[in-house]
């Protein structure tokens, strides 16, 4: 699978509800993610796409949106 | 020799014009001189530091060069090696003093540190995040007078609001263009004169004027159930009050001061009295310390958990960490009851705020949200965080004990 359909796949498991049809919403200002989500999410990028992504480097205003995430994700890759 | 508190009379603030101006017409024509910056900083830090307090100074000089000497040492040593326990050690190394200071007081009946000064707290989360991103591979180019610039940047020194050493540096290392400078002038003016209104009229009427008779009026209105009186509830507004104005106040002045710089030190507050819950709340409230625990404790030890699989639900994993976050919050202000009691109430008012989010998240058709709910959250949180306030104040310290 693609990156884009990984990412999306790993938020939809994490947030347990469906991102793809608001990608350019910020998921922390709605309440959908949080600091816990953000590190399940670090973790499943590890796992899933082996990618590190130090706590450090998690800047929130870089990742508050499901496009930016993937763009961030890509540009890691 | 006269020493001053930060931002503490109309002298400082005269002081801090003059200072400021030849900067100010630097900046607007696209130039930064190090060599004044660091002069002025050194006078301010002088001012502070010197005459009658420089036991204080002599503190802060020897407690400079020691975190210098760590994280010099450890950005040096990273470069090669990455050792878990010794990067352990340096961070115990790096908040040593700070431990020290906060636990004499409680084991020397409150006595002070010989090696505290005002804002070892904040230069030790400076220290300690540059040590931690070191660590992380995000500093990769330390540079010792960067560090010392950030350490000792001089409107934010004394509390805060708490920078992080790449955005400082990537602030000092450039120039803001002249349309962008002129706006963040702008803002520094205002900031300026809002943080006049905050510290000098609200805070001294609620501080110095208001909260001195009621807490008489409290210990005289002992007795009844758990003490608990009219004018200790008036207490509680007039002290939550005091302590937003005069610490919203300051910051204003600190952020406001580094505008003037052409440095975008963070805000402190952002609205706080209209949380509609106690997470939202901390996103509001001393928001550069409570992101530094968020960064910097929370979501490391959420994910060292995770990582070691310590706990079997991702809930159980975060609630148990909202609980020692907030109590280390708590020992942070110092080894009391009242700041630990304060710090336990957030964490536990923090994982009850989760299941909530959790519950209405499930039942989302079921749970009305209209303005009414709207209100009544803020003013539950809002009297929520008030009544933590009263524990915080120490009150209940006198009327009780």
């Amino acid at each position: 699978m693609d990156i884009k359909g990984t990412v999306l796949n790993i938020l939809n498991d994490l947030t347990g509800s469906d991102v793809s049809g608001a990608m350019d919403d910020n998921l922390f200002d709605s309440g959908i993610m949080d600091s816990m989500a953000s590190v399940q999410l670090l973790l499943s990028l590890q796992s899933e796409l082996g990618i590190n992504v130090p706590v450090s480097e998690f800047e929130r205003s870089e990742w508050d949106t499901p496009n930016k995430i993937i763009a961030k994700v890509e540009s890691l890759a | 020799m006269l020493t001053f508190e930060p931002y503490g009379n109309p002298t400082y603030f005269a002081l801090l014009g003059v200072a400021l101006l030849p900067l100010m017409i630097g900046l607007l024509y696209g130039k930064r001189s190090r060599l004044y910056e660091t002069l002025i900083s050194i006078f301010f830090l002088v001012l502070t530091f010197g005459g009658a307090k420089w036991t204080q100074g002599v503190a802060l000089i020897i407690y400079i060069l020691y975190e210098v000497g760590l994280t010099w040492g450890y950005a040096v040593y990273r470069k090669k090696h990455n050792s878990g326990p010794f990067f352990y050690l340096l961070v115990l190394l790096a908040i040593a003093p700070l431990t020290i200071v906060k636990v004499t007081p409680a084991v020397e009946n409150g006595q002070a540190s010989l090696i505290g000064f005002l804002g070892i707290s904040y230069l030790t989360f400076r220290a300690v995040q540059t040590i931690m991103e070191i660590r992380d591979g995000a500093i990769k180019n330390y540079n010792v007078m960067t560090f010392l610039q950030f350490m000792l940047f001089f409107p934010t020194i004394s509390s805060g609001p708490i920078d992080r050493y790449r955005r400082f540096e990537a602030d000092y290392r450039s120039v803001p263009d002249r349309e962008k400078y002129l706006g963040m002038l702008q803002k520094g003016v205002r900031y300026l004169f809002v943080g006049f209104m905050y510290k000098f009229i609200l805070a001294y009427y609620f501080g110095t004027i208001l909260m001195p008779k009621l807490q008489l009026m409290a210990i005289h209105s002992r007795g009844g159930f758990l003490d608990i009186s009219w004018p200790l509830v008036g207490y509680m507004y007039a002290y939550s009050a005091d302590l937003f104005f005069d610490f919203a106040g300051y910051s204003l002045f600190a952020v406001g001061t580094s505008y003037i710089m052409g440095i975008g030190t963070p805000m402190n507050f952002k609205q706080p009295w209209r949380s509609p819950n106690i997470k939202d709340f901390w996103n509001r409230w001393h928001i550069t310390l409570s992101f530094w625990f968020r960064d910097f404790i929370y979501m490391r030890l959420v994910f060292w958990f995770m990582k070691h699989k310590v706990f079997k639900k991702p809930t159980t994993t975060a609630n148990v960490t909202y609980i020692i976050n907030m109590l280390i919050m708590g020992f942070w202000h110092g080894v009391t009851w009242f700041y630990i009691t304060y710090g336990l109430f957030h964490g536990v008012a923090l994982v009850i705020n989760d299941m909530w989010l959790r519950y209405k998240k499930k039942h989302r058709e079921s749970v009305p949200h209209n303005w009414f709910t709207q209100i009544f959250a803020i003013f539950l949180t809002g009297n929520l965080v008030c009544f933590s306030f009263l524990i915080f104040s120490g009150i209940l310290d006198k009327v009780w004990f």
